[in-house]
């Protein structure tokens, strides 16, 4: 019963994202200085020079003539049914850009998360483990070093060292497994680097409250004591970054599909944002905010598996 | 009219811990080193010839792509142009920027935060409800909405990094409103007739100030990371102005040959946003032994 709640208003939350992101977009683009009517049309047909009465008529054609709010709700409706404008670019159906990008980015974007997940684990767990302060010092001090490093540089050492003087990886395109792994560990540093900081935190907190005590007492060492109790009592915090991490992903995915020159969502943002391509950029953001509040609707509905708490009452237990 | 402080205890407090933060730094080398980054970033962003005597946008052709040596400390581009002058001089660029998308961010914050908790009814509702949708976007995307809405260059990349962070710095200002207004020096005044926009700037704001600012503090970093990266992603000021990001997008063309091009540049960056939040650290732990 409490669980079903639980699930139903989490499922309306994640509505709830998308929708505000279609809307914030929707406004944030209205409040364009330029015009995307004049901008289509010297974009698409090459004339330098338009008359007034052609920029008209495009714009009744378009239906940008109309109120505001009106085009809000049919821009929403169209949404609704998958349809989210054409390219003022190329006359290209969004939603076909968006469908055909897809797939190169979801390849790094998984392999990133899942790298991310493991190395930020390994990292947190291990500065936990490890008896030698020294060590544990420079463990806990990594994860802040590595978000300080922009992630394009860190994609240019990548190719610079990995793709020219050793040759182990093709360095631009999309070519197969080989050129996926170069902008996944790109796109994983950050995201580890929060993961371990976060379970690291939060292992430690776990470790010090008073069952941990009991678990020592009975003769419990370290390996077991982490392992066997810390990992799942620390996993809620990990979790929900694990989910932050999917939206810090699709922003990273610009940047890197730019260092590696890789097709993609990323790519395409990159090039509309340049461009001034409204809808694609709208387009873009919710497709994004789907991913994001999917991703998180699933984590969420993991929570009350990782913790009895939450299966009891129906909400999150914060101590 | 100008009052005594009604509290004595303040003054007497002020120095102590004034002495505490200035103390930090000969605890930690580290925290020394990044005082002494920051202040020499601020140095190349406010008088850059000090630093550089040569100039950022022209090269002599006879000098392209030399390697980094004791003539050129970075090296030169296949202009011939000193990437070392062209760092600093793209530093005041850089710093304005994180400078005006921090104050923008805060601004905003501050006086949203400041309505919301204070006034509460729908003024809260609203302004809270469109933190929630702000909040819900990942940030680079929505800043990118913004630059495609704004157009390119470096003020318009301040202002959509700063707005997108407005919505954090409200929630932290609203929580800190709501605790300081429930305080009996705040009824006091209220009860006193005091109208709300005396009670804002007097009372509430000098209270509830401190987490903001340390958030600003923890954002310092993070903000120049994002300001690097637009530049890179070629929104910042067009080509010749010497960005950071923007340099090292310039230099991806050479990177099989000239390693120093994106490397020195991008290690700028890199020990900038360290130094940053090495320090924003420090004032966090401070500011908690309020």
């Amino acid at each position: 019963m409490h669980t079903a709640l639980y699930a139903a208003t989490r499922t309306l939350r994640a509505v709830f994202v998308v929708w505000a992101a279609f809307t914030l977009t929707f406004v944030a683009l209205r409040l364009l200085p330029g015009d995307p009517v004049a901008l289509m049309l010297s974009g698409r047909g090459g004339f330098a020079e338009l008359t007034a009465q052609q920029v008209a008529q495009a714009r009744t054609e378009l239906g940008l003539d109309r109120p505001l709010i009106v085009q809000y709700g049919s821009a929403l409706a169209d949404a609704l049914h998958g349809d989210l404008g054409a390219s003022l670019q190329t006359g290209q159906p969004v939603s076909r850009m968006i469908a055909d990008a897809l797939l190169p980015t979801f390849q790094v974007g998984t392999l990133a998360l899942l790298l991310a997940l493991m190395l930020g684990t390994l990292l947190g767990v291990a500065a936990n483990l490890t008896a030698s302060p020294l060590l544990r010092q420079l463990l806990r001090s990594l994860p802040s070093v590595a978000v300080s490093l922009p992630s394009f540089w860190v994609g240019l050492v990548l190719i610079q060292f990995l793709s020219f003087r050793w040759h182990l990886f093709p360095s631009l395109g999309d070519s197969g497994f080989d050129s996926v792994i170069l902008p996944a560990c790109t796109m994983a540093i950050p995201g580890a680097a929060l993961v371990a900081q976060v379970l690291g935190k939060s292992l430690h907190t776990t470790l010090q409250e008073p069952y941990a005590d009991t678990v020592r007492a009975t003769g419990a060492g370290r390996v077991r004591l982490l392992f066997g109790h810390g990992l799942r009592n620390a996993a809620i915090p990990a979790a929900t970054v694990a989910g932050m991490l999917v939206g810090s992903l699709i922003g990273g995915a610009v940047v890197v599909e730019t260092v590696f020159s890789r097709p993609g969502m990323g790519r395409i943002t990159q090039s509309a944002v340049s461009a001034q391509d409204l809808p694609v950029v709208q387009g873009v953001v919710v497709v994004a905010a789907l991913a994001f509040a999917v991703v998180n609707l699933l984590i969420d509905l993991l929570y009350p598996v990782l913790d009895p708490r939450i299966r009891a009452t129906g909400r999150l237990v914060t101590t | 009219m100008t009052t005594p402080s009604p509290l004595p205890v303040e003054p007497a407090e002020e120095p102590a811990r004034l002495h505490r933060v200035f103390r930090v730094p000969l605890r930690s080398p580290g925290v020394t080193l990044s005082v002494l980054v920051l202040v020499l970033v601020l140095g190349w962003a406010l008088v850059p010839d000090w630093f550089s005597s040569r100039s950022p946008l022209t090269g002599l052709p006879a000098d392209r792509f030399q390697p980094p040596s004791s003539h050129h400390f970075f090296g030169t581009d296949h202009m011939g142009r000193d990437i070392y002058a062209r760092v600093v001089h793209g530093a005041a660029l850089s710093l304005r920027a994180t400078a005006l998308a921090i104050l923008i961010a805060l601004g905003g914050g501050v006086i949203l935060g400041l309505v919301a908790g204070f006034f509460g009814s729908w003024a809260d509702a609203v302004i809270m409800r469109a933190v929630e949708v702000t909040m819900s976007v990942p940030p680079l995307l929505l800043s990118l909405t913004l630059v495609t809405a704004l157009g390119v260059g470096t003020g318009q990349i301040a202002v959509a990094i700063g707005a997108t962070s407005v919505a954090a710095f409200t929630r932290v200002m609203r929580a800190e409103v709501l605790r300081v207004r429930a305080a009996p020096y705040v009824e006091a005044a209220i009860l006193c007739g005091a109208r709300w926009w005396r009670i804002l700037p007097r009372y509430i704001l000098p209270s509830a100030f401190g987490p903001v600012l340390a958030l600003a503090a923890l954002d310092f970093g993070l903000v120049v990371l994002a300001v690097s990266s637009l530049g890179f992603l070629g929104y910042g000021e067009p080509p010749p102005a010497p960005e950071w990001g923007s340099l090292v997008a310039d230099g991806r063309n050479y990177l099989a040959t000239a390693w120093w091009l994106t490397t020195l540049p991008s290690l700028t960056v890199a020990v900038v946003v360290l130094a940053a939040n090495r320090l924003s650290r420090v004032f966090e732990a401070e500011g908690g032994h309020r």
